[in-house]
């Protein structure tokens, strides 16, 4: 692609960051909800997050394959063979599925800032980004309508679910404002209308799910006191990167040269 | 455009979805170009319908497979996303194909999809509206599941994307 050629190397180095931290967040919670298969509480559950996790290890695949397209090594290679300390990913979707409610809220406050994210890198400079992001865009909607419609049912719910989902949310939040951890390339990023930025992006994704929280007759967090969970963004993962990376790449570490 | 162009494209018809065998790629709307150059080389571009579908790469061989029995060169398939598929891209032809298949059609949309679109569609069997949406997602990424409430049968529908 010519374009890339044209790019001069910081502006390369800020498009890469950026690139890996999106793809390694749909991989790794792509995995995490592919987890639910065959264990999802209703039928149409096991169905929907299996069919979720299909959408992001599809939109991880695009891009570490546009990664690739400006000198990354092949997707395969990028996606299993990093150290673990290189991936990019939010703390937020490392996380064991745990119960049926923390999976559902993290889906909910990762997915409302992914639809945010990918609608507005609609109109990144960076144009293939521009472009895969129309794509996902289309696909994003159907997580969060997916995603409004149980956090509200389980909000209203009887007996011990709207305490259930209380909880989670108290629990993911944390972890989900580690979604917007800026990175070392905001400023370029920004200057170069590649991204609008985490700290903009934030803002959006409050507007966007607090009034879905309020209705659902949830207790907002008090953000203004929440440490937010930073560190992914810079390679420093939680406890649980390092075993669900070393179960994805096992039988692949078997045999490297293996051709499947 | 050329004689090898138009040759390709109806060579394509025979390409099909591999889970709707009635329905071609070319109806689908997931082929964004035929090309062909002096030299007898084809280029072919397509965009999946979803990113993580399984049969791009399926659908990628058969068109090298079906298009080697034309007098070309070398086959080139691509997928990108420089045009971005959406369900207002099947065809006329195609829905008809659908329908034929048993799948309820996709809601023509101006961009983006509200829940209304999923609510009442009619039912491919009995045409009755008269039906409850029952989960946006189906057995395959491009599918919802409905239930009719007239004739008691479970449908799937070609989701609106």
């Amino acid at each position: 692609m010519k374009e890339f050629n044209e790019l001069n190397d910081k502006k390369t180095t800020a498009i890469k960051d950026l690139l890996y931290r999106l793809a390694d967040d749909q991989l790794i919670l792509g995995h995490r909800n592919s987890e639910w298969t065959g264990l999802g509480p209703i039928l149409e559950e096991d169905i929907a997050f299996s069919s979720m996790a299909q959408d992001k290890l599809g939109q991880s695949q695009a891009l570490y394959q546009l990664l690739h397209q400006i000198g990354e090594d092949d997707p395969d290679t990028i996606a299993f063979t990093r150290k673990v300390n290189e991936y990019k990913c939010c703390h937020l979707v490392e996380y064991p599925i745990g119960e049926y409610n923390f999976s559902l809220m993290r889906h909910f406050l990762f997915d409302m800032s992914e639809a945010i994210r990918f609608n507005m890198l609609g109109s990144s400079s960076f144009e293939p980004l521009a472009k895969i992001s129309k794509k996902f865009k289309g696909e994003l909607k159907y997580h969060t309508m997916h995603a409004v419609t149980w956090i509200n049912q389980l909000g209203h719910g009887s007996g011990n679910s709207p305490a259930k989902i209380q909880a989670s949310l108290d629990e993911c939040f944390p972890l989900a404002l580690g979604i917007f951890e800026p990175s070392g390339y905001e400023d370029i990023l920004i200057g170069e209308k590649i991204f609008f930025g985490e700290k903009e992006l934030q803002e959006k994704w409050l507007e966007a799910v607090i009034p879905v929280l309020k209705n659902a007759n949830l207790k907002i967090p008090d953000i203004k006191n929440i440490k937010a969970s930073y560190g992914g963004r810079k390679g420093i993962h939680t406890e649980y990167l390092k075993p669900l990376i070393d179960e994805m790449t096992e039988v692949y570490k078997i045999d490297t040269k293996a051709e499947w | 455009m050329k004689t090898n162009e138009l040759k390709i494209w109806e060579k394509l018809q025979d390409v099909k979805d591999p889970e709707i065998p009635k329905l071609s790629v070319v109806e689908l709307g997931v082929i964004t170009g035929v090309k062909t150059d002096e030299d007898n080389n084809a280029f072919i571009t397509m965009t999946p319908t979803f990113a993580g579908c399984p049969a791009i790469e399926y659908m990628k061989d058969d068109i090298k497979d079906k298009l080697s029995g034309l007098d070309l060169n070398n086959i080139d398939v691509e997928v990108n996303y420089d045009v971005q598929w959406n369900s207002n891209m099947i065809t006329e032809k195609g829905k008809e194909m659908l329908l034929e298949s048993g799948f309820a059609l996709p809601g023509k949309h101006n961009g983006l999809v509200q829940i209304e679109l999923l609510q009442n569609v009619e039912c491919p069997f009995c045409q009755s509206k008269n039906t409850t949406l029952q989960s946006t997602f189906g057995p395959t990424q491009c599918r919802a599941i409905h239930y009719c409430n007239n004739c008691f049968q479970s449908f799937e529908q070609f989701k609106p994307v």
